[in-house]
């Protein structure tokens, strides 16, 4: 397990790698997830989509956002929000402390904290590896879940941040 | 590579239009008032000429086809071969306008009308053409003309002219130089020229910037009068000029005819002197007036100011989260780290200043535009109207002035349409036919006051009140203050007119342009004197980058409310607060009945209390003239904030206009009291709705 803090750093590396590959024009089948821990469960998102993490801040709570909707923060001066992935996941609500950490993700124009309780590794996953939800998992689960995969001895899930994601504007309105 | 470069081209091109434009809508507003010399009209035959120039270059044929024409006419108004009077100049307005309508046409690749441009172009041709030299024929009958001088007046027997020249101060302020004309002169013919020293005072009562020189010069020349005179024609009314054709006169000094360079040589001496001196101060004072509008300028990418700007703000953020943890630490006082910081904390109070004056613009090129509107709206409706423009220097943050242009454009057309009476009407109150509408801007106490008055009729509040009923917007019984029925023009459906006009009355009313000014953090205000004129006066703030907030406290949630929105804070006591229903309050605030509203309950973040002892109400206006006391818990702080969009990365929330840093890096919401009163008027709908019918209040 590592601490939020070099997280960042490794991370940053290894996205230099990734970009590497991209500008050699060789096609990685290969991909760096983040790999974290919400509500006891191991989950994952690609590393291209994350721009740092950070520890636990108070947030401003929004009036009438959804549950999972934690409030927002400030970072270096942009309005950020704050999603409770595990009240997202239906895993019930987390209530955040000074351990817990904040993924800053972006996707398109959007940047969303995601509020896990540890970041765990940064693995190198490649497609093939790559497994369809079991059937098993449950409802709400499998909607924010675009697969599995099975890393030391774990099974993680990968999370589909697109909706994960409050939606822009429409359904916070 | 090469078209990303002709677009650029193409953009500055279009960039110095606006820049031409504006000087040439200057120009016409000089001549408007009289006040032009020669040089006006250079200045706008010199920008037409440059679009036009500009416009060949990129191939815009109509442009070109248009300047051209109204370059000629310019040209002849130039060279004193057409008159101007009112109808030119209108003509010459409506033409400049036609060619701003042009640029903008090309610049976005649209195709324009043809109808209009050839029409103002036949007017052009026939105001050129209704003056007795036209240029067409003019080339043609020159030539036996010249052959006629030549024959009575041919080298032989040239004509003797005596020129009486004696210049004013007004002549040398302007930049004009006897040596030059005397110069001129000597290319016509043989020149005497005699200096006149009689009226120099003693050097001890020398009054420096009047001139007291005279000139006598005698010219023997071939050319006709015309020609002559032609050469003083830049200081036409700048002089005492008196040409006189004696051709018995023979040359009576004959010490006097030396040769020109002699004369130049020998007046120099005498008359350098106090010329230079009076050229001293006119220069200065010249300098004055027109540094505003010179001076080296850059143009930069809006998007780096707008970066530099966020930075700033992050600055400022950041210093006072450093003063707060510091101020934490409990050092002792006069510390060095505490005096650096406050010099750090003025400092970037500065940058911030000096960054949002980057963003700042002159008012004047959007009052150029409004000119435009007065003229079209004067035609429209058949009144004479002129358009009165002061402090058009005055600065305001470009986003202020781009969205400002509509509701301004509304209130200009609504002066001249609703408040300048007709021409017959005016005649019998004693005024003059042509009414007035004065545009002026001003900064006060750190805002911007933008006022549009006229010299009307002012408000008909018999006629107001009567329309407002009609519409239901206000019971028969309610008794209001005059300036409680000006306000009525600003109600949502109120259109004074009782036909609609294609003008001013299109149902949107004076209402939306209030509530546009109120988007920008403004309020618009009326006041009207009968018979004498109405005035809007709108205030705004110097920019939308910044905000002037109440910081306040709301179940534990720090929040910002926009000072604009605030009339004042109150303390209520248990007996001024009103049950209504079975859960409507209001609280009786100068005889009014205000509807209470929750700030906490309205987010959802508690109940509404029960009790409102250890709360305070702010009492906050919306669009509409509505009123509402919101229940916050305390008042912390009136400060500046900087907005941060909500939008960007979330979405809308409903109260809330957008969201700010706080000094200890939290964000704070800051809210938008006419989202508030939307959502609670379904909890207290029913009273709101009475409440804005019937009593209705700036």
């Amino acid at each position: 397990m590592l601490p939020a803090k070099s997280a960042l750093n490794f991370n940053s590396t290894l996205r230099d790698n990734a970009m590497l590959d991209d500008v050699t024009g060789t096609r990685t089948v290969d991909r760096e997830v983040v790999a974290f821990r919400v509500a006891g469960q191991d989950f994952c998102i690609d590393i291209m989509s994350v721009r740092e993490i950070r520890g636990w801040t108070e947030t401003t709570i929004l009036p009438h956002a959804q549950r999972f909707v934690k409030g927002v923060i400030n970072l270096r001066g942009s309005v950020v929000p704050v999603v409770d992935l595990s009240e997202r996941l239906g895993l019930g609500m987390i209530e955040p402390g000074p351990r817990h950490v904040i993924i800053i993700t972006v996707i398109g124009t959007q940047t969303v904290g995601l509020l896990a309780e540890v970041v765990s590794d940064i693995l190198t996953v490649s497609d093939d590896s790559m497994q369809p939800v079991p059937d098993i998992a449950s409802e709400s689960a499998r909607a924010y879940i675009s697969g599995v995969v099975v890393a030391q001895e774990k099974m993680i899930r990968k999370i589909d941040l697109a909706k994960v994601l409050p939606a822009n504007g429409k359904e916070l309105a | 590579m090469s078209i990303i470069i002709s677009d650029d081209f193409r953009e500055s091109f279009f960039q110095e239009c606006e820049d031409l434009l504006e000087a040439m809508n200057d120009g016409f507003r000089l001549m408007a008032d009289d006040q032009h010399e020669i040089e006006t009209v250079h200045a706008v035959f010199r920008a037409v000429h440059s679009i036009k120039g500009g416009a060949g270059a990129f191939g815009l044929d109509k442009l070109v086809d248009f300047a051209h024409h109204f370059e000629t006419a310019l040209d002849k108004l130039r060279s004193g071969k057409l008159d101007l009077d009112d109808d030119v100049l209108a003509l010459f307005q409506r033409c400049g306008d036609h060619l701003a309508d042009l640029v903008a046409a090309a610049r976005e690749g649209a195709e324009m009308e043809e109808g209009i441009g050839s029409h103002l172009q036949a007017e052009l041709d026939e105001a050129i053409g209704s003056t007795p030299q036209d240029e067409e024929i003019a080339p043609v009958e020159f030539q036996p003309m010249g052959l006629d001088m030549d024959l009575c007046l041919g080298p032989a027997s040239p004509g003797r002219y005596k020129i009486d020249f004696a210049p004013e101060a007004e002549l040398f302020r302007s930049g004009n130089e006897p040596a030059l004309l005397f110069r001129a002169l000597s290319r016509l013919g043989k020149l005497t020229v005699r200096i006149d020293t009689d009226a120099l005072p003693k050097f001890t009562e020398l009054d420096c910037t009047k001139p007291h020189l005279h000139w006598l010069l005698m010219l023997e020349s071939a050319e006709p009068l015309d020609a002559i005179t032609d050469t003083f024609e830049f200081v036409e009314g700048m002089c005492r000029l008196e040409i006189t054709e004696d051709e018995a006169l023979d040359v009576q000094n004959p010490d006097a005819s030396t040769s020109l360079q002699d004369i130049i040589a020998q007046t120099d001496a005498p008359v350098d002197e106090p010329l230079r001196t009076a050229k001293q101060p006119q220069a200065s004072s010249r300098n004055e007036t027109n540094n505003r509008g010179s001076g080296a300028t850059i143009r930069v990418d809006l998007e780096r100011v707008d970066k530099l700007i966020n930075l700033v703000g992050e600055l400022v953020i950041k210093e006072a989260m450093l003063s707060q943890s510091i101020s934490n630490i409990a050092l002792p006082s006069e510390n060095e780290v505490s005096v650096g910081l406050e010099s750090l904390k003025q400092l970037a109070g500065e940058i911030q200043e000096g960054v949002m004056a980057i963003r700042a613009q002159p008012v004047k090129p959007m009052f150029q535009r409004m000119s435009r509107i007065v003229r079209e709206a004067g035609i429209a409706t058949g009144k004479r109207v002129r358009l009165v423009t002061q402090g058009e220097h005055t600065e305001v943050d470009k986003t202020v002035i781009e969205r400002l242009v509509d509701p301004l454009t509304h209130m200009i057309r609504n002066a001249v349409d609703h408040g300048l009476e007709d021409t017959e009407t005016r005649r019998s109150a004693g005024k003059p036919d042509e009414g007035t509408v004065i545009l002026s801007a001003a900064h006060r106490s750190g805002r911007v006051m933008i006022d549009i008055s006229d010299d009307g009729g002012g408000i008909n509040r018999s006629k107001v009140r009567k329309i407002a009923e009609g519409k239901g917007l206000v019971s028969a019984e309610a008794d209001l203050s005059p300036t409680e029925i000006d306000n009525l023009l600003f109600l949502p459906g109120f259109s004074s007119k009782e036909e609609v006009s294609a003008l001013s009355g299109r149902g949107v009313g004076l209402d939306v342009a209030r509530s546009e000014v109120q988007a920008l953090g403004g309020r618009v205000s009326i006041t009207s004197n009968p018979g004498e004129g109405t005035t809007f006066s709108i205030s705004l703030p110097l920019t939308l980058a910044v905000l002037e907030g109440m910081v306040i406290e709301v179940a534990d949630q720090t929040m910002v409310v926009p000072i604009t929105a605030i009339q004042e804070t109150l303390q209520p006591r248990t007996a001024e607060i009103h049950q209504i229903g079975q859960d409507g309050r209001v609280v009786v605030n100068r005889e009014r009945l205000v509807p209470i509203v929750d700030l906490g309950e309205v987010f959802g973040f508690r109940p509404a209390p029960a009790v409102l002892d250890n709360h305070v109400l702010l009492l906050v206006e919306t669009d509409n003239g509505r009123h509402c006391a919101l229940i916050v818990d305390g008042i912390q702080d009136q400060r500046q904030v900087v907005i941060k969009s909500l939008e960007s990365n979330y979405g809308h929330v409903n109260g809330v206009a957008a969201a700010t840093i706080l000094g200890d890096g939290r964000i704070a919401l800051i809210i938008d009291p006419d989202g508030i009163i939307r959502d609670a008027a379904g909890q207290v709908g029913a009273e709101l709705q009475f409440y804005s019918a019937g009593q209705c209040h700036a």
